[in-house]
């Protein structure tokens, strides 16, 4: 086992990946000799060549076709969009291209690309880099939306991403980069697409939440064990598909339950979480459902960042809210 | 100077002609090599096309098919620069692009499935290299980019054919897969049919350049302007296109002059509300057809009797396709769902359940 952050969890799935299977390519925007502009490919072109982790002319939709072009010729293309924010130039060749290939083809063609994007707010970047657009990719029939919360997850979630025979988008939050290290085994491992983790037990409240948003949770829960209320929380992994079954038997178990993001209230996913619960564990609860997201601006410029996203004390505040509805 | 240097580039993008509209041969030097076996299936094929335009119209007006793009006019342009490829190339259509799909391999019944909206439409048979139908425009061009460097990358001597039409060229896409496909010397073929009008919008009102051939140049790629009613034109230009992309020169932009004679689509488009009645029968005297069938003729190549045997062979696979098309199974919801993913995901399960039940399964 090594130390490692997530940007290192990160490479060494690719990596990994490379290693394993001839048919998987990387490549987008400076990811070549200058290893991506966070350095999630560093060392992979000189590794592999230049015919297997390779850079693209700078521009987003033509990466996306190209992917799936590739994706066409049997190949296992992961693509990077070099900050999340640019997606949208991307956002026909994903939603309408490759996340219909299958159905549009009666099943014949499939698309297995992973699309890699960093986001996520806390670094203080300039405008249009941070943004969580993780909400309008949870609308996207036919992909798959992955987000993890620490090291270990984003390299078993990672290579589970490119071995699957689905489009998934891959979300890396900026913050958690190099913010922590732990143990990740160096072999190969997967953790499952579209399953839920109860990052930690409890009984009387449900913490339900993704990215970024798991560690500041954890830190309101252990604020919440001064005070006697012992919480759960669950770390969604993927928020498209939906693990409703983790949802439903933790709600149903503590009766209570929070949702927190870190997108906009307009934004994110807390909203369909807050649906499912309605549908399959209304009568369990003993208050309405929580929401911690931050306000419906724009993302804010940096110096307004500390303030609009939500925090620990954000989240205590709202679960005494609900604990004592 | 910047003038001058305009000019410069629009001399090099002169429409390329081989037989004139009466069928006359006015550039021998470019004749391509067919032999007479090949110059009358090149006519049978686009005879049988018109037919099935034609029927297919009619189909389309008595509700017994749905969406539809015709493409009289148009079938020197779609079906001799498809005659210009192998059977291994991958084809990337547009919506209008049927014919080239089915002379490709993708059968007709399949064809009508896919104006009805039925999802067999869209199950290219294993055998066939194409995607399906296009409706973005000018998506397929950068999927073009990466089936083309797929083909590279795999080391086979095969090439993408890309089809659009005028209006594509004013998109993003149809830059960044020219652009892509230059970068890798990608094996791919542009075909960008310019029929004059994108729906209303005339091509003037697309682009200030001159020609759209010479957007080529920005990506450092081949490009070339073709006669497009005129078969020979078109096959030569896309066969030496086919030529530079496997032997690795790069890819290639041909733009074909052409013109539907018809709608935009079945779907209640109007064109007396932005062509002249003038221009197009200045255009319907170019049909490549007429021209095609006049060379023959003086070569003693086509009979009267090759005609009729070809329209009747027309009529009557397209009754037999429309009677395959009745015979398939209703479309159900159940079999959407089954197909989103490769693995239904749980909430797809869930109402899986609901349709099987809702639909009798």
């Amino acid at each position: 086992m090594a130390q490692m952050t997530m940007i290192q969890a990160i490479t060494d799935a690719l990596r990994t990946e490379l290693k394993n299977n001839e048919n998987v390519l990387v490549f987008g925007e400076d990811v070549a000799k200058n290893g991506g502009v966070f350095r999630a490919t560093e060392g992979l072109y000189n590794e592999f060549g230049e015919d297997r982790v390779f850079d693209t002319p700078l521009a987003e939709s033509g990466i996306g076709g190209l992917a799936l072009g590739l994706a066409l010729q049997e190949y296992r293309p992961v693509m990077e969009i070099q900050f999340f924010g640019f997606v949208f130039e991307a956002m026909d060749a994903i939603a309408s291209q490759m996340a219909r290939i299958r159905y549009r083809s009666g099943g014949v063609y499939q698309a297995p690309v992973t699309i890699r994007a960093p986001f996520g707010g806390g670094v203080k970047t300039p405008e249009l880099h941070a943004d969580n657009l993780e909400g309008l990719f949870y609308e996207c029939p036919g992909l798959k939306v992955v987000i993890p919360s620490n090291p270990y997850d984003a390299k078993g979630l990672l290579i589970s991403s490119i071995r699957d025979n689905d489009p998934v988008l891959f979300l890396e939050h900026m913050k958690l980069y190099r913010s922590f290290r732990e143990e990740v085994p160096e072999q190969d491992y997967t953790v499952e697409l579209g399953k839920a983790k109860v990052a930690k037990e409890g009984k009387d409240i449900s913490i339900i939440t993704y990215g970024a948003m798991v560690r500041t949770s954890l830190k309101a829960a252990d604020l919440l064990k001064a005070e006697g209320i012992d919480a759960e929380v669950i770390d969604l992994r993927t928020i498209s598909p939906l693990d409703t079954e983790t949802i439903t038997k933790s709600v149903q178990k503590t009766g209570r339950a929070v949702v927190v993001q870190e997108a906009q209230k307009q934004a994110g996913i807390a909203a369909h979480v807050i649906a499912e619960i309605n549908d399959r564990a209304l009568l369990y609860l003993e208050a309405p459902v929580g929401r911690v997201t931050s306000p419906d601006t724009v993302f804010p410029f940096a110096a307004a960042e500390d303030v609009w996203l939500p925090n620990e004390k954000d989240i205590v505040e709202k679960v005494k809210a609900i604990i004592h509805f | 100077m910047p003038a001058k240097n305009l000019q410069h580039i629009e001399d090099n993008f002169e429409m390329l002609q081989i037989l004139d509209k009466e069928g006359k041969v006015v550039n021998d030097p470019a004749m391509p090599e067919l032999s007479d076996g090949e110059l009358k299936e090149l006519m049978r094929r686009m005879v049988y096309t018109r037919i099935w335009d034609q029927r297919a119209l009619s189909l389309n007006r008595q509700g017994r098919l749905g969406f539809y793009a015709p493409v009289a006019g148009q079938e020197a342009s779609m079906l001799a620069s498809e005659f210009a490829m192998e059977k291994e190339d991958w084809l990337l259509p547009s919506y209008r692009d049927i014919p080239q799909l089915v002379w490709h391999g993708y059968p007709l019944y399949q064809a009508f499935l896919y104006s009805r909206g039925h999802f067999e439409g869209g199950r290219i048979p294993k055998d066939v290299h194409a995607v399906m139908p296009q409706i973005i425009i000018a998506a397929q061009c950068t999927q073009t980019a990466g089936i083309a460097l797929g083909l590279k990358k795999r080391g086979r001597k095969n090439v993408a054919f890309s089809y659009f039409g005028d209006g594509a060229t004013s998109q993003g896409d149809f830059y960044e897969g020219l652009n892509f496909a230059g970068v890798y010397k990608a094996p791919a073929v542009f075909i960008c049919q310019n029929n004059r009008f994108a729906i209303s919008v005339p091509v003037e009102k697309q682009t200030a350049a001159g020609t759209l051939a010479q957007k080529a140049v920005a990506a450092g790629i081949k490009g070339i302007q073709v006669d497009g009613m005129d078969p020979l034109a078109v096959y030569a230009a896309a066969k030496m296109a086919r030529e530079r992309a496997i032997q690795g020169e790069g890819p290639t932009l041909i733009e074909t002059l052409t013109y539907r004679y018809g709608p935009h689509t079945m779907a209640g488009d109007d064109p007396t509300r932005y062509r002249t009645k003038e221009l197009t029968s200045e255009w319907e005297q170019r049909d490549p057809l007429i021209r095609f069938r006049n060379f023959l003729q003086s070569l003693g190549l086509w009979s009267q009797e090759d005609e009729e045997q070809t329209v009747n062979q027309a009529k009557e696979d397209v009754a037999q396709a429309l009677k395959k098309a009745d015979q398939v199974q209703k479309q159900k919801v159940s079999d959407l769902l089954s197909i989103m993913y490769e693995h239904p995901t749980q909430n797809l399960q869930e109402q899986l359940e609901e349709y099987k039940k809702k639909e009798g399964i």
